[in-house]
């Protein structure tokens, strides 16, 4: 086994970096590959809440890195599917903890225990930012269909590019088919027009999102949602699957009202 | 015992440590310490400045550092490496100096100084004898991101596109091959015949000398422009064949 490791990013802040890793991780897992997630968001942790695994956090990643437990230790299981670990941020201490040489050396020294390694970074194009790409080696950028998240997922692809870890993929988050269709939102070919990287998913706007979030339980380990199956099926082309793209213009159409209708019923 | 007591500038010239590294001399300039690394292997000068630093911990600490590479050519990951492994130890880069445009290119690409303040030495360069006087210009072969930023003497020709928040600044012309949509200053030095040309003209903000044209926005405008200056205003008009 040598494990993968990916980086999510964005450079602007809450566009979706967390919920995404924490999304892909849990379709990684459930394909089922061993992940580790790795929360290098020091002084800002949120992963261990969106996986719902923060009442177990006993030793993070500085303690790793400053040598006061094992690897082994710090590594948190999700006990939902049978391979997903997570090693939770410090909250108490902040970026400088860590360094990218640290970041490096964690990571291949997981690797043979891995398939995929997750690396949820903070926002930002500072130090935080340099520990979370460091090891990469896929680097996936998280942005939304807003000019400011746009602007700041160029600068970020030029930073990658610069640091050779490059060519960056992109998701597009929070995705509102209504706005897109009424013209008042930048649509898919409009962000790739600009950042002309290869995109590996679209994920639409989605209430489940934030109710899943809140309860610790990403919309990813059942394929119910849009966002559950947007974010599966970003894990699957992750694994060089041909997938086609949910076409969100039918998602619209007769069926998803209908299904919308039933969910809603049902929850 | 060497400590930071004196001001850098007062000890020019001086190059720390008994035993003298011919390959590494470090001198104190007014930007702060100045490191020039003569011939030898990349990843053994390397080190032998990274065991240097440690071991006069005091004197290096919170220093700005730059770097003089002489012919080396250095990639970003090199580069970046050992920026990161500066900072580890609490240095900060901020130029490195080069003969070798690639170096010099990756440097601002990593957004690092190629240039101190103060002029150095006359460097040598044999001139091409097809050199034309007052004709020097850059190539950009790829797309200028947001956060880029290009700045020259002479003329800027880029093959891609230049994004929102990406900034070219030339004292001669600019051309772009590409979509223009971030800010552009030709003729920086006050040269109002100095010209902008792209295959897709939407600036965020062009200027020439002195001139300032902020274009309209929602301009739907395909097709490739030049943007000059016509009886002191900047005019953009599509490039015809003439």
């Amino acid at each position: 086994m040598t494990a993968k490791v990916l980086t999510v990013t964005s450079g602007k802040g809450g566009v979706g970096k967390t919920t995404t890793t924490a999304n892909i991780a849990v379709a990684l897992a459930g394909l089922p590959y061993k992940v580790v997630c790795i929360d290098a968001d020091i002084g800002l942790r949120n992963l261990d809440v969106v996986l719902g695994l923060e009442n177990r956090i006993v030793y993070d990643l500085v303690d790793v890195v400053e040598g006061r437990c094992r690897l082994r230790q710090a590594m948190i299981r999700d006990k939902r599917l049978p391979e997903l670990y997570l090693i939770p941020a410090a909250q108490t201490r902040d970026k400088n903890a860590v360094s990218p040489s640290d970041m490096v050396r964690l990571c291949d020294e997981l690797r043979n225990e891995a398939d995929w390694i997750l690396i949820d970074s903070p926002a930002g194009i500072e130090r935080g930012f340099r520990n979370a790409l460091a090891p990469a080696d896929v680097v996936v950028v998280v942005t939304n269909p807003e000019v400011s998240a746009v602007r700041d997922a160029d600068r970020i692809i030029g930073l990658i590019e610069a640091e050779e870890k490059g060519p960056a993929r992109l998701i597009l988050n929070r995705v509102n088919m209504n706005l897109v269709k009424r013209g008042d939102m930048l649509n898919a070919d409009d962000v790739l027009e600009l950042l002309a990287v290869e995109l590996i998913g679209i994920v639409p706007e989605d209430e489940a999102v934030v109710v899943s979030t809140n309860r610790g339980q990403p919309v990813a380990l059942d394929g119910k949602s849009k966002a559950g199956l947007a974010f599966q099926n970003i894990a699957r082309r992750l694994n060089g699957e041909q997938v086609p793209f949910l076409s969100l213009e039918e998602k619209d159409g007769f069926f998803a009202r209908l299904g919308r209708m039933f969910r809603t019923g049902g929850a | 015992m060497i400590t930071r007591t004196t001001n850098p500038e007062e000890q020019a010239g001086y190059k720390p440590g008994s035993e003298k590294d011919s390959a590494i001399t470090i001198k104190g300039i007014r930007e702060g310490l100045l490191v020039t690394l003569g011939d030898g292997d990349w990843e053994t000068l390397q080190e032998r400045l990274l065991k240097q630093i440690e071991e006069k911990g005091a004197f290096f600490r919170g220093a700005r550092m730059a770097l003089d590479v002489g012919n080396r050519i250095l990639h970003a990951a090199q580069m970046g490496a050992l920026r990161d492994r500066l900072s580890d130890r609490e240095i900060s880069l901020w130029a490195v100096v080069s003969n070798s445009p690639v170096t010099e290119r990756t440097a601002q690409v990593l957004g690092l100084a190629t240039r101190l303040s103060t002029p150095k030495p006359e460097r040598v360069i044999r001139q091409m004898d097809t050199q034309l006087p007052g004709e020097d210009a850059i190539l950009i072969q790829r797309t200028l991101r947001s956060g880029f930023r290009v700045s020259t003497h002479g003329h800027v020709v880029v093959i891609g596109d230049v994004n929102p928040g990406a900034e070219i600044i030339a004292d001669g012309n600019v051309v772009i091959w590409g979509r223009l949509r971030g800010t552009v200053h030709a003729g920086a030095q006050g040269n109002e015949h100095s010209v902008v040309c792209a295959l897709e003209m939407n600036p965020t903000q062009l200027r020439i000398a002195n001139l300032f044209y902020a274009p309209p926005s929602k301009k739907k405008n395909k097709g490739a422009e030049m943007a000059r200056v016509v009886k002191n205003e900047i005019v953009t008009e599509p490039w015809n064949t003439r």
